[in-house]
């Protein structure tokens, strides 16, 4: 507690300061102010004036600290090895640290500890996206970069977001996935996580506006269920969609929890095969689903390269190859070079489909 | 709370006893009744909910469930609770499937064996706490809920065991059925009436509803009290180790997170199946009646196409009526013992 209490003034101020340049309003281009703008109003920012140099070699010893949803959730245990080799290869030092509850609330403390740590760089994946800003407001202001990854923190609160898949993308192709292995027709279900999961809820707009689309007019959305990413509910749900539409041709379960729930339930019952599923889902997790025939294709984004990017992203922060303004280049290592977007966003590009073929490729 | 158990001393013997057992199944009874209109009510809005596939998914989906209820009811009735079963299952279930996956050699009854011995230590602990240190259960459990999470959570360190990395042997043990009943539904039954005739007919068990009708008492009355509570606590640890096992089983996929909240759900079924919450009465029966109550409904919803955001407060409320109708029901019985002994 006393070692906190130095860094309150500072971090007031700071925050005051952050607060008055964002009561301006919010449209687009306020945003992408601000985000520029900020580090520059911050007393202890070292390297806020210096414009961006693509070509800036990258700092040595910088120590980057993953902060993501809940540690003991294997999907940031892979993301976040991604991100420690990434440190590894550019000479910097990662670490994962975080709570072991997805609660809105407790990441706060986390951000607070690495302030004190006086880290180069954040990396966090919010659990909610407006919770942790004062903190990580707290952070910039003492001149550590912030890259929000995987979930996105609200845009003051961050220099740069990896995001590892548009919503767009990955609703429209998994309709898509599925569309081509119903062969555009029969009455389709989505099970997803909770009812109000931000991710599930984007993706399932774009989903139900592809099937809008003429070619999809042979297929039904029927139902939305929820399994609140817990496998004895989502089993329960499967079983409910299975016995209340019995001519359902497909389901998409867009998280992972769900896709693997149900494969399992199909894979056991006389369904399998009859009753396509598809989704979002790791290929270790369903290697046996898709090779006994559950499972067609499924898709996913690579959970260590979306660490490894917002590892880079983070070094190039920390190093002035950006500042995270749009239209801004960095190198990525072995993943190339990406480009700033709008709102500070980098894409790691399309989701990668998952089938017989090439899922003994995939380790994860 | 007590009424059967004060009926015990004040009724003379045989007929007296006779009575209780009546009062006891009469309370079962109202489970099966609120169960039964539960089926009648969702098989007339949608018959495929009758069919035997549907009727196995339930059994299937009860099965855990009730094997914990029954292990609750054992430190229930001793006016205990243990809320870290979900833990005790979280650690067995990672435990064994670790296991299963790094080392295929190990033989799966060896595996299932380790297993119960891990969640019979866990109870031990519990059991010491609760028996031996005087710690209030509530208090003591509470704290090994977040400790036994904690020790699963580090040695998982974020690791997931998936169903390809399992056996096929293993994972058959979870959905395999046995003339057409599925088998962890009869691992469960088994359990339910190996433990129901233990606490009707043993001595032991008899003795576990006298330390939960007043502990006191039962001190007085010469009964190891402690040594009562923590095979109590022993027992349902075990039974959660099992129950790890077989969530292993028929999930495939495990981290460290399996079960988390679950034992909510058993402290329901067990409050539902007529179990008194304070101690001293209740049968494993009405318990896994209740873990297949809650089950059927949850089932149910789903069947019957209710709005996914209506479902748990519906579910509640069906949760309320069917205690409400049981407890009814209970009155009633009670009221008519009092007339007729009354002249």
């Amino acid at each position: 507690m006393t070692t906190r209490t130095p860094w309150r003034p500072v971090a007031l101020l700071a925050g005051l300061v952050l607060l008055t340049s964002a009561c301006g309003g919010t449209t687009k281009s306020d945003v992408q102010q601000q985000q520029s703008s900020a580090p520059a109003g911050s007393a202890s920012s070292a390297a806020s004036s210096a414009a961006a140099d693509p070509n800036a070699p990258l700092k040595q010893g910088l120590k980057i600290a993953f902060l993501p949803k809940q540690v003991n959730n294997p999907y940031f245990t892979i993301a976040d090895k991604g991100g420690v080799d990434a440190a590894g290869e550019f000479g910097g030092e990662g670490k994962e640290v975080g709570p072991s509850d997805a609660s809105a609330s407790s990441q706060v403390s986390y951000i607070n500890t690495l302030i004190q740590q006086k880290q180069d760089a954040i990396v966090i994946s919010a659990n909610d996206p407006n919770a942790v800003v004062p903190a990580l407001k707290q952070a910039r202001a003492a001149g550590i970069k912030v890259v929000s990854y995987d979930s996105d923190t609200a845009p003051e609160g961050r220099d740069i977001f990896v995001n590892q898949a548009s919503a767009e993308d990955l609703g429209r192709t998994e309709v898509q996935l599925l569309a081509k292995q119903l062969g555009n027709k029969g009455k389709i279900a989505i099970l997803s996580a909770t009812p109000n999961a931000t991710n599930q809820n984007t993706w399932i707009e774009f989903m139900k506006d592809e099937l809008s689309k003429p070619e999809y007019k042979d297929m039904e959305l029927v139902k939305v269920a929820y399994g609140n990413d817990d496998d004895q509910k989502s089993f329960t749900e499967t079983q409910g969609l299975l016995r209340s539409y019995p001519d359902l041709a497909g389901i998409i379960s867009p998280t992972t929890v769900g896709i693997a729930a149900a494969a399992r339930y199909l894979s056991d019952s006389p369904y399998k095969g009859k009753v396509k599923l598809t989704g979002l889902g790791t290929p270790n997790q369903l290697r046996k689903f898709v090779k006994d025939g559950t499972i067609e294709a499924f898709e996913l984004w690579n959970p260590a390269d979306l660490g490894y990017l917002a590892s880079y992203a983070a070094a190039a922060l920390a190093s002035g190859q950006t500042t995270g303004a749009e239209g801004e280049t960095f190198k990525a290592g072995k993943l190339g070079t990406y480009t700033v977007g709008a709102k500070g966003e980098v894409l790691l590009g399309k989701p990668t489909v998952f089938d017989k073929s090439n899922i003994d490729d995939f380790d994860f | 709370m007590t009424s059967a158990a004060s009926s015990v001393t004040s009724a003379g013997r045989g007929g007296g006893r006779r009575l209780v057992d009546r009062v006891a199944r009469v309370r079962e009874l109202g489970i099966v009744v609120a169960l039964g209109a539960l089926f009648a009510v969702t098989g007339a809005a949608n018959p495929s909910f009758l069919s035997y596939g549907s009727l196995r998914d339930i059994l299937l989906n009860s099965a855990i469930v009730a094997l914990l209820a029954v292990g609750q009811t054992l430190v229930v009735i001793t006016r205990n609770v243990d809320l870290s079963v979900s833990s005790v299952v979280g650690l067995s279930a990672f435990g064994g499937a670790l296991i299963l996956a790094d080392h295929p050699g190990v033989p799966v009854p060896l595996v299932i064996a380790g297993c119960v011995a891990l969640g019979a230590a866990c109870g031990a602990v519990n059991g010491l706490l609760v028996g031996a240190a005087r710690v209030p259960a509530l208090v003591a459990t509470l704290g090994t809920l977040y400790a036994f999470r904690g020790v699963d959570y580090a040695w998982a360190g974020g690791r997931q065991v998936n169903a390809a990395d399992m056996p096929e042997g293993f994972l058959a043990l979870g959905t395999r059925s046995v003339l057409g009943v599925p088998l962890p539904a009869l691992v469960a039954l088994a359990v339910l009436l190996t433990v129901g005739w233990m606490l009707r007919n043993l001595r032991s068990g008899r003795e576990l509803y006298a330390i939960g009708s007043s502990p006191e008492a039962a001190v007085l009355a010469g009964i190891r009290v402690r040594r009562r509570v923590l095979t109590a606590f022993v027992a349902n640890g075990a039974l959660a180790g099992l129950a790890g096992v077989m969530w292993a089983a028929r999930f495939g996929t495990v981290d460290a997170t399996v079960a988390t909240g679950k034992e909510l759900d058993v402290i329901a079924a067990v409050v539902v199946g007529g179990v008194a919450i304070f101690g001293g009465s209740g049968t494993v029966y009405g318990a896994a009646l209740g873990a297949v109550l809650l089950a059927s409904i949850t089932s149910a919803l789903a069947v019957l196409r209710v709005d996914a955001l209506a479902q748990t407060a519906i579910n509640g409320a069906l949760l309320l009526a069917a205690i409400v109708l049981d407890r009814l029901l209970a009155l009633r019985v009670a009221a008519a013992l009092r007339r007729r002994r009354s002249p």
